[in-house]
């Protein structure tokens, strides 16, 4: 994993955006589903240690970009990817590429908190037991430790570890499938509009984590929220109808966008 | 203020005019209506319940008692080995006349003259024949009682057992009926000597099956059902589980798999003589299996529950929720740990719940059996799934067969055992259910 010291990302921030290297490159990425194609040639790079939020109206193609990042489109039937996807240098619908570790990489969080019907402990330590990273108890317990701090869910649930995360707050739920995701120590970790089913007080709690976690994670956040997006990012990228619209800085996008549809969008004229 | 705007607020009067029939009193009127259809549905299924259940108790519930007849029993030596030869040969005691001396114990008992042979005949009759194994099996297993007096608990002939329980009309002309005036008055002797009386009757748990109805009982078809349940269970779940798994999880959707999926729902509804038929075709005729084994008739039956247990187990694999999956895909779990560690646990409830569904099916299924040999008249026990056995549901068949008396309430007694093992086992996939829900 590619961590950069904390004072190396503080300044790369200062520094203009433009200068962060890119995680990931989408390159010319079409997704049909059946006959029916939902992305046009998007080409969108994902700068490193960056926020990139996707916007755009429903069924705009944000959410399905998103999943071609960690081929959860695969799951899907007849859903077809075109185009050039690359992780690194890697690229990763590339046979050779398995799947199971491109997702250990990328790493992912759903609209729903989805916790695994097991105990706390159990869903943050299901991925690193799957992929070997710890042998011992004491390894584990560390990394559960770790992911729950990171999530900013520890100090809620330290002496609760043994029960079900099916029976915490929506809001812990989704801090918990956060700490899951960041407990298999991913480069980058996909949101699916983590907050759309939660509370506000819930969603201050996440939109701030998802800030701590630009130092060490790449984010991609899909959401429907112009305020969340605003708040968080660092980079927008805005979608309408399969097509990639602009992409820019965040703080840009939200004063002067180059594109007038992204105008329109933002100041809640369609969508 | 206030006042001013209380006095001047102002309802808009509803226009008469306006007032529109929406329908609400048909719409309640259909709503009772159906409710009473439901209830008027319910009641009957609930009374036939009842009766059945009350037929069946009613009838039943004295196979559960035997009349017995306790008479303290002298194992002669003479009688059991005249010769004095049971030390070198061992067929002497099998072959003695083991029921010279529960005549001569029921004639001291009576008080009867020994020489008054069709007397001594009738007295005899009213002990069930199967004392000489009775009696036979006491001295095989302790040749010590030679030339003791034992008290022996013999049980009465099924007749007077009926005659005892009040089932048979003692007002009908004598020579109409098998139970005599004579041993009446004898039974009505020995009950208040304390010698005959009623007790709990456990040869219908342990016996085998005979033409005597005080001698039959359901305890070797309990064990050939008990094998082929077992047969079942092995065989079926692993292959239904795993049948469903391929299908639900990895299988392509394509005209094959369709084709699969139809026919297993019909072969759901295929008639189970059918499978009796293809059983004895195939397991008996073709591969030359033992006719009337408790294994052929678990095949047959495994072939009959599998698409039971594939259709529960694929319904609740459906009804894992995908976010389970998409979780345990999104953190790198593969297709089969995503499976086996998530979805399979999950669905651990339903399958279970269908598996012990479609064993409950199967051990009332009777139809097959007949057409595989299984309707046959076994008094050992199976040794093995290979050896000749019979069904709890076949041996219910046989015994409507029979005439007697005693043979009717067995029947019912048989019936009685067979739901309760059913309702044993619904309870258990209830509680099976419960747990594993209340784990995860």
């Amino acid at each position: 994993m590619n961590i950069m010291s904390e004072a190396a990302v503080e300044k790369a921030l200062d520094q203009k955006m433009n200068t962060v290297p890119y995680k990931m490159i989408g390159k010319d990425v079409s997704v049909y589903y059946g006959e029916k194609r939902a992305l046009f040639d998007v080409n969108l790079n994902i700068r490193e240690n960056t926020v990139t939020a996707l916007i755009g109206p429903s069924g705009c193609g944000k959410s399905t970009f998103l999943r071609t990042l960690n081929r959860m489109n695969d799951t899907i039937e007849n859903c077809r990817v075109t185009g050039k996807i690359t992780l690194d240098t890697d690229d990763i619908y590339d046979p050779t590429i398995d799947v199971v570790e491109l997702r250990a990489r990328v790493g992912m969080v759903f609209q729903k908190p989805n916790p695994f019907p097991k105990s706390i402990y159990d869903n943050v330590s299901y991925g690193p037991r799957i992929h070997g990273l710890a042998r011992t108890k004491a390894d584990f317990d560390e990394i559960v430790e770790t992911s729950l701090q990171k999530a900013g869910l520890w100090n809620e649930v330290k002496d609760r570890l043994q029960e079900p995360g099916t029976g915490l707050s929506g809001g812990q739920q989704q801090r918990l499938c956060i700490a899951r995701a960041v407990a298999v120590s991913p480069e980058v970790i996909l949101m699916d509009e983590p907050c759309s089913a939660l509370d506000p007080i819930a969603t201050a709690k996440v939109e701030e984590l998802i800030h701590e976690l630009r130092t060490n994670f790449t984010i991609v956040i899909v959401t429907h929220s112009m305020q969340q997006a605003a708040r968080v990012s660092q980079r927008t990228a805005m979608f309408h109808l399969g097509n990639l619209v602009e992409e820019n800085d965040t703080d840009k996008m939200f004063t002067n966008p180059d594109d007038q549809r992204t105008q329109d969008y933002i100041m809640g004229r369609f969508g | 203020m206030t006042d001013i705007a209380s006095s001047t607020v102002r309802i808009s009067a509803r226009p008469e005019t306006a007032k529109r029939d929406i329908g609400i009193k048909r719409r309640y009127a259909a709503e009772r209506r159906f409710r009473f259809y439901g209830m008027a549905a319910i009641s009957t299924g609930l009374f036939f319940l009842a009766l059945l259940l009350w037929t069946v108790i009613s009838n039943g519930y004295t196979a559960f008692q035997q009349t017995t007849i306790t008479l303290p029993i002298e194992f002669t030596e003479k009688v059991v080995d005249p010769k004095g030869e049971r030390a070198t040969d061992g067929k002497v005691l099998l072959t003695a006349n083991y029921p010279l001396l529960v005549r001569d114990a029921l004639v001291k008992q009576l008080g009867l003259d020994a020489s008054k042979r069709p007397q001594v005949k009738q007295a005899t009759d009213m002990i069930s024949a199967s004392s000489r194994t009775l009696l036979r099996d006491l001295v095989v297993a302790d040749p010590s009682i030679i030339g003791k007096t034992v008290p022996v608990t013999l049980l009465a002939e099924a007749n007077i057992d009926s005659a005892f329980k009040g089932q048979i009309d003692l007002k009908v002309d004598e020579s109409k009926r098998k139970v005599k005036d004579q041993q009446v008055t004898w039974m009505n002797q020995l009950a208040e000597a304390g010698v005959l009386k009623k007790s709990f009757n456990t040869g219908i748990f342990t016996f085998g099956a005979s033409s005597r109805p005080e001698a039959a009982g359901v305890g070797v078809a309990a064990l050939g059902s008990f094998y082929m349940m077992l047969i079942v269970l092995v065989l079926s779940l692993p292959i239904g589980v795993a049948a469903s798994i391929y299908l639900e999880e990895f299988a392509p959707k394509n005209r094959l798999t369709d084709l699969i999926e139809v026919n297993i729902n019909n072969l759901a509804a295929v008639p189970s003589i059918v499978y009796g038929l293809l059983g004895l075709a195939v397991f008996i005729n073709f591969a030359g299996m033992p006719r009337s084994a408790a294994v052929v008739g678990g095949f047959v039956l495994t072939l009959m529950t599998l698409p039971t247990i594939i259709i529960a187990t694929r319904a609740a694999l459906k009804a894992v929720p995908p976010s389970i999956r998409a979780a345990a895909l999104g953190l790198g779990a593969s297709k089969m740990q995503t499976i086996f560690h998530h979805v399979l646990p999950l669905a651990m409830p339903g399958i279970l719940t269908g598996t012990i569904i479609g064993l409950a099916h199967a051990l009332g299924e009777t139809a097959p059996l007949l057409l595989i040999g299984m309707v046959a008249f076994v008094v050992d026990y199976p040794g093995s799934p290979m050896e000749p056995s019979t069904a709890l549901p076949v041996q219910i068949y046989m015994w409507a067969n029979e005439a007697e008396r005693a043979f009717v309430e067995r029947t019912s007694g048989a019936i009685i055992i067979l739901l309760i093992f059913l309702v044993v086992m619904n309870l258990g996939a209830i509680l099976l259910r419960r747990r594993f829900e209340r784990r995860w």
